[in-house]
């Protein structure tokens, strides 16, 4: 029993995670860098939260907290794709931008208890012992997100347009001598980019805890970054990243409940050092991590007319 | 349906580098102005409280030098990573790891004083950056992994073990089981410029200075020129002989050197201890203050000067018209939004392009 | 447009107000240094709450203004300052790492009166104040060893400062009160207030079996995990009760209200000296939140508990106590010395984990 748990705590700590990194994977897939992730997932929180609690329907405000993050990742789009600045600092300012709106936007829901989505329950199903309540008694945010790795693996590897982004990806300049919209594919990669971050906020708010205050994704958004460098692009990475960065942290919280007395600081950082040295193992490797990355990744594109 | 296209200039345009600036304070005040009447505040006043209030008072200015100067310190830094493609994020942590590094002194052996206790601190400082900034430098060019991650973790892991230092070993055990050291004693005080008028300390100082010499390396001198030329182009850069790996190593170095001198003045300088944090985020702020400087030590100056006087005149604004911090927040990443906008100007003509216009000189 | 050139006139009529300070002469300024936004719910809200309470009572006789989110370290001092200069004579610094700034800022301004919260320096024109949290969670240490099953409440700590050992050493003495083989597990956040990693900390201690959970982090996250897992929790800072309606046993409510009006009224009319105090239930600085959720028995028996350490019969920490490693603390019939409970930095008997040295 403690066992799966265990597994339900760590899932509901790598959701967040997982959703945001895909979203980036497929930004950064297209060549750009947006360092928004933060500021666009705590829109998502703050919208998909009041959405809900103004209609009572969780679901609606998960459809909010999309359209909000997309919307957000519209304002990173304008700026560093029409306008070629610089996307390292754009993205900051995004973030910057995103935690200050939040803040206001949010001022009058903080004290609220939200709404909360729902786990599904099918009978016969979910009383299975140890997987039963894992595979079948999660909230639909977690389903979700398995399905959108699923789709985002599919899309990048198995389809035309895939290929055509992660060319893009790889050297807009040529990608464009073939007559490739560089823009439009970058814009859409942006959005979904957007939508993703604002459901990853949306399962916060939703899901996780679900109530508003200021700063909630306290650096989530920062992880979800980390992991899609870690998970060298490629999906199914990611979500194995997010679950290891999941069960560590969630590991060093039983580890001290068990009273093991090393100092909780070091226990905190474990998922952090963790991160790295799977990291440097993973990428020791120097031909296929640089199979992987996207080699015209945070560099601007002007289509020379 | 209209489009915005933007076109490369054949060369970039001296007459907007020298507007941008302008263009992009204009466009701050009105975009400030409307969001500050939406509020309901006086937009006048709350542009005045923003931009001229803080600069009223020489105490206030003294405030202003004493928060871009970690701002200036560690973009210049961060700068030349940035110019050689070395994307270090976590300039952060190797503030922190300055201001532990060179708190060694102070706190372990509070008994050694004279004159020779600061130059040891400031050097422990930047020795500590250093150490903590070679690490990503060495896992990037020895195991190739990516130094975006590497350094952004390890600025957590600077956190906490700062955390727990001040908790733990190098707690005050004169100070009731706070989470502070003892306070430095007066030769590890960096000391003010011109005390008569404010605590401004003497690490604005080395701030210009580190620019000044940053500047003079990147313009004058054959590594300067190296880490142009291989921050252009890698492949460029190996044909001429350059080693990218060295060069890595060089600009973490130097970038962590000077985020560890930074870490070190501000504990010394504006705060005497260490404590569970010692930065409100400098180092994420100064990554900002990089791109501002249009990465040129020089102008990060003018960046570091502008971005610690919107923190200043958000707090005069809380006071005089009770605008809340957050305003501060927005109004923050709008200055940002509007000067990057205002740059695209300098290297490219922006055209409106309305489609069915388009559409019809193709077919014709 | 005319509204704005009308605006222009009036701020700079207001600039130069602002310089002779005319319109300051007759109100009290009050000021407030906030080390988190007012909209967390619990450490910050309270204080905002205190300075509410303040203006409602007192009216047109004093007007506030706070500044939040202040880092600890090189910026509260300009930000005391800053509130010094525009007029402000009574200025509450509510976080315990303010305590250097507050003194060094007091020493430019004599004629402003400072009080912080928290910390122990007092001077001529700073006072220093601070609440017996502590005996709050005593009255829960009592509750939840009656109401426990298992016997081992999970107890969520933010930092291991004293004011935080404080609170699950007086726990652990109210429950071993009713239950001498009480448990406590012990989570470090390393936070003050992030809701994820709170939730995280406390399904971890749902998990390994503990039934009762008491927090001292700021965010409500805890007593919605408690609610629903469907064990019972105790609130902080802020009655939660909302976010536990089936949950909550009771809440340690931090009450500044009445100190801040009494402070301020004291300056009004001149009486203002530097104190440091320590106040608790007696003052009404410690409010417990309803008793909820309990048989009425043992709802009596938090009462008297609590009406005890009210009155003063009752304090926390009288011996016979024995510290975590078997020594004596307490002898039977001791009490500890407000010195030793503010810097506690020891576990009682029974506290199942190890606090940095």
């Amino acid at each position: 029993m403690m066992f799966e748990a265990i597994l339900l705590t760590v899932a509901t700590a790598a959701t967040p995670l997982l959703i945001a990194a895909l979203g980036e994977l497929v930004v950064e897939r297209s060549g750009v860098l947006n360092l928004g992730v933060e500021g666009m997932m705590i829109m998502g929180a703050v919208c998909g939260f009041a959405a809900a609690q103004m209609t009572g329907s969780a679901w609606i405000g998960l459809i909010a907290a999309i359209c909000a993050g997309a919307a957000f990742s519209l304002l990173f789009g304008f700026l560093s794709l029409t306008l070629a600045t610089n996307q390292y600092a754009t993205g900051l300012a995004l973030t910057l931008l995103g935690l200050g709106a939040s803040a206001m936007i949010g001022e009058s829901f903080v004290g609220m208890p939200g709404v909360r989505m729902q786990s599904i329950s099918i009978p016969g199903l979910t009383e299975i012992p140890f997987i039963g309540k894992f595979l079948f008694g999660q909230d639909p945010i977690f389903y979700i997100s398995i399905a959108l790795t699923a789709a985002v693996a599919w899309f990048l590897f198995r389809t035309k347009a895939g290929l055509t982004l992660r060319a893009i990806g790889d050297n807009h300049t040529s990608a464009h001598a073939l007559g490739v919209p560089v823009l439009r594919y970058r814009y859409l990669a942006v959005l979904f980019g957007g939508a993703c971050a604002g459901l990853a906020g949306a399962q916060l708010s939703l899901v996780y805890v679900p109530q508003w205050v200021e700063n909630m994704t306290s650096g989530r958004g920062w992880i979800a970054l980390a992991l899609v460098v870690f998970a060298s692009w490629r999906p199914w990475r990611v979500l194995a990243g997010a679950y290891l960065f999941g069960a560590v942290t969630i590991g060093q919280l039983h580890a001290q409940a068990l009273g093991i007395g090393i100092p909780s600081q070091f226990m905190s950082s474990l998922p952090y050092l963790a991160t790295i040295i799977v990291l440097v193992l993973i990428s020791r490797n120097k031909r296929l991590t640089l199979m992987n990355t996207p080699a015209s990744l945070g560099k601007a594109f002007v289509p020379d007319r | 349906m209209m489009r915005i296209e933007i076109i490369r200039r054949p060369q970039h345009s001296a007459l907007f580098s020298a507007l941008s600036p302008f263009i992009a304070l204009l466009l701050t005040l009105l975009a400030g102005a409307v969001l500050f009447a939406i509020l309901g505040k006086n937009p006048v006043a709350a542009l005045y409280s923003y931009f001229v209030e803080p600069l009223t008072e020489i105490w206030s200015i003294h405030e202003l030098l004493i928060k871009a100067a970690p701002l200036i310190l560690i973009a210049v830094g961060l700068s030349v990573c940035f110019l050689s493609n070395n994307w270090n994020i976590g300039a952060e942590g190797q503030f922190i790891a300055g201001g532990v590094a060179g708190s060694i002194l102070p706190v372990v052996f509070p008994d050694f004083q004279g004159w020779y206790v600061l130059p040891v601190m400031l050097v422990l400082g930047m020795a500590g950056g250093m150490a903590y900034a070679a690490i990503p430098a060495l896992l990037k060019t020895r195991f190739n992994t990516n130094e975006i991650l590497t350094s952004l973790m390890l600025v957590y892991v600077a956190q906490l073990f700062l955390d727990w230092l001040v908790r733990g070993p190098w707690r005050n055990p004169q100070g009731y089981n706070f989470p502070e050291t003892i306070q430095f004693n007066s030769s590890a005080i960096l000391p003010e410029i011109w005390t008569a008028s404010g605590r401004a300390h003497w690490g604005f100082v080395l701030a210009l200075l580190a620019a000044l010499l940053v500047w003079f390396m990147l313009s004058r001198m054959l590594s300067g020129y190296e880490i142009k030329v291989l921050g252009r182009s890698a492949r460029a850069g190996r044909f001429a002989g350059f080693s990218a790996g060295r060069l890595t190593f060089f600009a973490f170095l130097i970038s962590g050197a000077l985020a560890g001198l930074a870490g070190i003045s501000e504990v010394s300088g504006a705060v005497g201890q260490l404590r569970p944090s010692i930065s409100p985020g400098y180092g994420f702020t100064a990554i900002i203050v990089a791109f501002l400087g249009r990465l040129n030590p020089l102008g990060i100056i003018a960046a570091g000067l502008v971005l610690a006087l919107t923190y200043l005149g958000g707090e005069a604004a809380q006071i005089s018209l009770g605008i809340s911090e957050k305003s501060a927040r927005i109004f923050q990443g709008m200055v940002l939004f509007f000067i990057l906008a205002s740059d695209t100007l300098i290297y490219y003509r922006i055209r409106i392009v309305s489609r069915s216009v388009e559409t019809a000189a193709k077919g014709a | 447009m005319k509204k704005y050139i009308l605006g222009l006139a009036a701020g700079l009529g207001l600039a130069s107000l602002a310089v002779t300070g005319a319109f300051a002469a007759d109100k009290l300024k009050v000021g407030f240094i906030y080390i988190g936004p007012p909209g967390d719910f619990g450490w910050t809200y309270q204080h905002d709450q205190g300075r509410k309470e303040m203006e409602k009572a007192l009216g047109d006789q004093v007007e506030t203004t706070f500044l939040e989110s202040v880092p600890e370290g090189a910026d509260a001092e300009r930000s005391i300052e800053r509130l010094a200069r525009a007029g402000h004579k009574l200025i509450f610094t509510t976080s315990f790492g303010y305590m250097d700034p507050t003194v060094k800022v007091a020493q430019k301004f004599p004629d402003v009166k400072f009080e912080h919260a928290t910390g122990y320096k007092t001077a001529e024109n700073v006072s220093v104040y601070n609440s017996r949290f502590y005996e709050g969670r005593y009255v829960q240490g009592v509750i939840a060893a009656k109401m426990s099953k298992v016997g081992v409440a999970g107890y969520i700590g933010s930092f291991p400062i004293p004011e935080v050992v404080q609170g699950i050493n007086a726990f652990m003495l109210g429950a071993q009160s009713v239950n001498p083989d009480f448990k406590v597990k012990v989570i470090w956040a390393n936070s003050w207030f992030d809701p994820g990693k709170e939730a995280d900390a406390a399904k971890a201690l749902v998990d390994q079996g503990v039934d009762i959970i008491t927090q001292h982090t700021d965010s409500t996250a805890p007593m919605q995990v408690a609610a629903e897992r469907k064990i019972k929790a105790f609130g902080q800072a802020s009655d939660m009760i909302k976010f536990g309606p089936e949950t909550q046993l009771t809440s340690i409510v931090d009450n500044w209200g009445p100190y801040y009006i009494e402070r301020a009224k004291a300056v009004i009319d001149g009486s203002w000296k530097s104190h440091n105090v320590f106040e608790g239930m007696k003052e009404g600085l410690v409010v417990m939140a309803p008793y909820t959720n309990m048989p009425d028995d043992v709802k009596k028996l938090a009462e008297e508990t609590q009406a005890k350490i009210a009155s003063g019969e009752l304090k926390p920490f009288t011996g016979p106590v024995k510290k975590q490693d078997g020594s004596d603390w307490l002898k039977a019939g001791e009490t500890a010395d407000d010195k030793t409970i503010l810097s506690m930095n020891f576990y009682v008997a029974g506290v199942d984990d190890k606090l940095p040295q």
